[in-house]
């Protein structure tokens, strides 16, 4: 038994053994297993189109030579102690330059320390929470935080709706949705609106009557839910079940093609805040959109597009740094100003949030369309 | 002496890591791995305790790990000065020895009042009241803003490398041996064998239960003080059920009653999930979201060839008392 974990261990070595090749690494860690793995085959998927991308046209320009990239994606189970490992297998032994992810904040925050604490570059395409990138160097994300988000929503319902009165029901236990609901709150409030709920669940949790029954008395106007697309369904299903007739509003947790599949006639009628949308006209986003559904049937979701961005945006810096360094990488992401990615248009003002815009979708017809835009 | 090799070997292996010397065989990743499965031998030989020893069903591991991974964590961050303003290898020592004893503290605290109520119950009772205490105190967590509440605890200093974890993993395994060979150990072992019969020979079984669940929740209580300090970064999420679950399988898979089916159970487990990653990016990329299918099916068919565990109530050499001793 003992020799058996003793041969164990070399084993280990051995696979990481691997001849070196010519050719330029960008780690992606995603979750393309656990509870949101829809989201990490839309990263798998978007990696896969800017490889091929860039590998027909030769690879990128590194100084005088062109260099094929090779994206060397990474399973972290939606876990942070698993994005740890991931983030620590990428450096150290896949060597790469830069690394892309992870996605959830809670991830981020597990794989950031470990990236700054090495001198390589992150972006994160999904993480929205302020704390993964505060006070580091070396991380960087695609896309805007949280509070933005909130605000967006915030103001859409005031102006565009003339709501008076909100109520919101959030995941009290993911700090995305309990993030994104505070700041509607607050600004709601401060744009003359009233909140007349403010109800949680715990994550997993199946059975909404109760809050939603508390909700149905002060008959608010417009219902704030900034979940995930996977419980939203059922929330909207139970609350119209009982009779609230408010318009539902959501984040961009929503974006995914299982909310109208998961939901069918009950998501009409409602909207919510994204990245970007696949209607939008900026001839980028078009031919990215072209080619992923002839490739793999499906319209990209924001996650699809943002990993996109994350990946052009590392290999734009690698072009403009001239080598194939870390350092220099991270300071050419920093210098990015005005990058036209899928999502809208990218700069990095000093810090690693990017000043960008999002705009509101509208479910209609098991369709999500373009409703309006909104800039910082 | 297996304990002398191992510390011998860990100090070399931590300064050269450290350096950077030998990128290619000894790097950090490996060095990462290593930390975390001296941690997981530290929650699954206490948890062995529990479900080996006194022959109980404690459903509530992580739960305890969690406190003493907040503990940590809060001593850490705003109890204590920075490692940079103290003396070099010092400082570090002396804010490891602080944060861990008071993550073990708080941690045997709550595990003695988890014994305190539980004492009445046995068998798949106690099960669902440590499972509930396990999610009282992940809620609980979760509803505490000035640790961050839901959104994870952010910014811990670094404090645990992984010499620090392999000298609590081997002080965890030589204080639980000579505690299980004591008279505390065959008190355990004679209310699982058969309570009544231990009762009629005098023996307090409330009180021995008790202990049981304070030693072990202290030692889960080091084993999340380490953590939060090697991750610098923990979310109540982390210390769910899903986490006493795959305690409870490296438990399982090395074997009841035993520290070195502790061990081996630890070793196997989460090589086997980095091997398994390693081997298919390397050789099947394509096979790779297959993974969290193959290992678990490797579980099974280990189970089902060796039906106690890997180790199930047998011990290596130098884990048992010396004959005569």
């Amino acid at each position: 038994m003992k020799l058996c974990t003793l041969a164990l261990l070399p084993l280990l070595v051995l696979a990481g053994c691997k001849p070196a090749a010519k050719e330029l690494k960008i780690g992606v860690s995603a979750p393309t297993t656990g509870s949101i793995s829809a989201t990490g085959q839309s990263a798998k998927n978007a990696i896969a189109l800017v490889q091929d991308e860039i590998n027909a046209g030769g690879g990128v320009q590194v100084g005088d030579k062109q260099v094929k990239v090779r994206f060397i994606l990474e399973d972290d189970e939606d876990k942070p102690e698993s994005t740890a490992t991931v983030f620590q297998k990428l450096i150290n032994q896949d060597k790469v330059l830069a690394i892309i992810g992870s996605y959830t904040s809670k991830c981020s925050n597990a794989g950031a320390p470990i990236a700054e604490a090495s001198g390589i570059p992150v972006v994160s395409p999904w993480s929205t929470n302020p704390n993964v990138t505060k006070g580091r160097k070396f991380i960087f994300r695609a896309c805007f935080i949280d509070p933005f988000q909130g605000r967006v929503v915030a103001q859409f319902a005031t102006s565009k709706l003339k709501a008076k009165t909100g109520a919101v029901l959030y995941d009290v236990a993911s700090d995305y949705n309990k993030g994104i609901a505070e700041v509607f709150r607050d600004e709601f409030t401060k744009m003359g609106g009233k909140i007349v709920g403010f109800e949680t669940y715990n994550t997993k949790d199946t059975d909404f009557s109760a809050q939603l029954t508390k909700i149905k008395g002060a008959n608010p106007e417009v219902l704030f839910l900034p979940n995930y697309f996977n419980e939203v369904p059922l929330q909207i299903q139970q609350a119209r079940k009982l009779g609230l007739t408010a318009v539902m509003l959501g984040g961009d947790g929503w974006d995914n093609p299982e909310l109208v599949k998961l939901g069918g006639k009950v998501m009409d009628g409602n909207y919510f805040s994204n990245h970007y949308s696949p209607d939008i006209d900026n001839p980028i986003a078009k031919g990215f959109i072209a080619k992923y559904k002839a490739r793999f049937g499906l319209v990209p979701d924001a996650a699809a597009a943002l990993t996109y961005d994350s990946a052009n945006l590392i290999l734009k810096a690698v072009a403009t740094a001239g080598k194939a360094d870390s350092k220099a990488i991270r300071d050419a992401l920093a210098a990015t100003v005005g990058f036209q990615g899928v999502t809208g248009n990218i700069t990095y003002g000093g810090g690693g949030d990017p000043v960008k815009g999002a705009v509101v979708i509208k479910v209609e017809d098991g369709k999500f369309v373009f409703d309006s835009a909104v800039n910082p | 002496m297996v304990c002398t090799l191992i510390l011998a070997l860990a100090l070399p292996l931590q300064l050269s890591v450290d350096a950077g010397l030998f990128p290619d065989v000894l790097n950090p990743y490996y060095l990462h791995l290593l930390t975390i499965i001296g941690m997981n031998i530290i929650l699954v030989a206490s948890l062995n305790l529990l479900n080996g020893y006194l022959g109980e069903f404690a459903l509530g591991h992580a739960g305890f790990m969690a406190v003493g991974a907040y503990t940590a964590a809060l001593l850490a961050t705003k109890a204590l000065p920075s490692a940079a303003a103290l003396p070099p290898v010092l400082g570090t020592c002396i804010i490891l020895v602080v944060t861990l004893g008071g993550a073990m503290l708080m941690a045997a605290g709550i595990g003695y009042l988890i014994g305190l109520v539980t004492f009445k119950t046995v068998g798949d009772y106690l099960a669902i009241i440590t499972l509930g205490f396990n999610m009282i105190i992940v809620n609980a967590i979760q509803n505490l803003d000035f640790v961050g509440g839901p959104r994870g605890f952010t910014g811990i200093p670094k404090n645990t490398n992984f010499l620090a974890v392999a000298v609590c993993a081997l002080l965890t395994l030589g204080l639980l041996r000579n505690l299980i060979q004591s008279s505390f150990g065959r008190v355990w072992v004679s209310i699982r064998e058969n309570a009544i019969a231990a009762e009629l020979m005098g023996v307090s079984i409330a009180k021995a239960k008790n202990w049981a669940f304070t030693i072990a929740a202290a030692f889960a209580g080091l084993a999340g003080g380490l953590w939060a300090q090697n991750q610098q970064f923990i979310t109540p999420r982390s210390f769910d059920y899903i986490k006493t679950t795959e305690i409870l399988v490296m438990l399982y898979l090395g074997g009841m009653a035993s520290l070195s089916g502790s061990i081996l159970g630890v070793v196997a487990y989460t090589l086997l999930m980095e091997l398994l990653r390693n081997l298919l990016s390397a050789f099947a990329p394509q096979l790779a979201e297959w993974r969290m299918l193959i290992s678990p099916l490797i579980l099974i068919v280990i189970m089902l060839t060796r039906q106690t565990g890997l180790l199930g109530n047998r011990e290596w050499r130098w884990l048992r008392p010396r004959q005569g001793a």
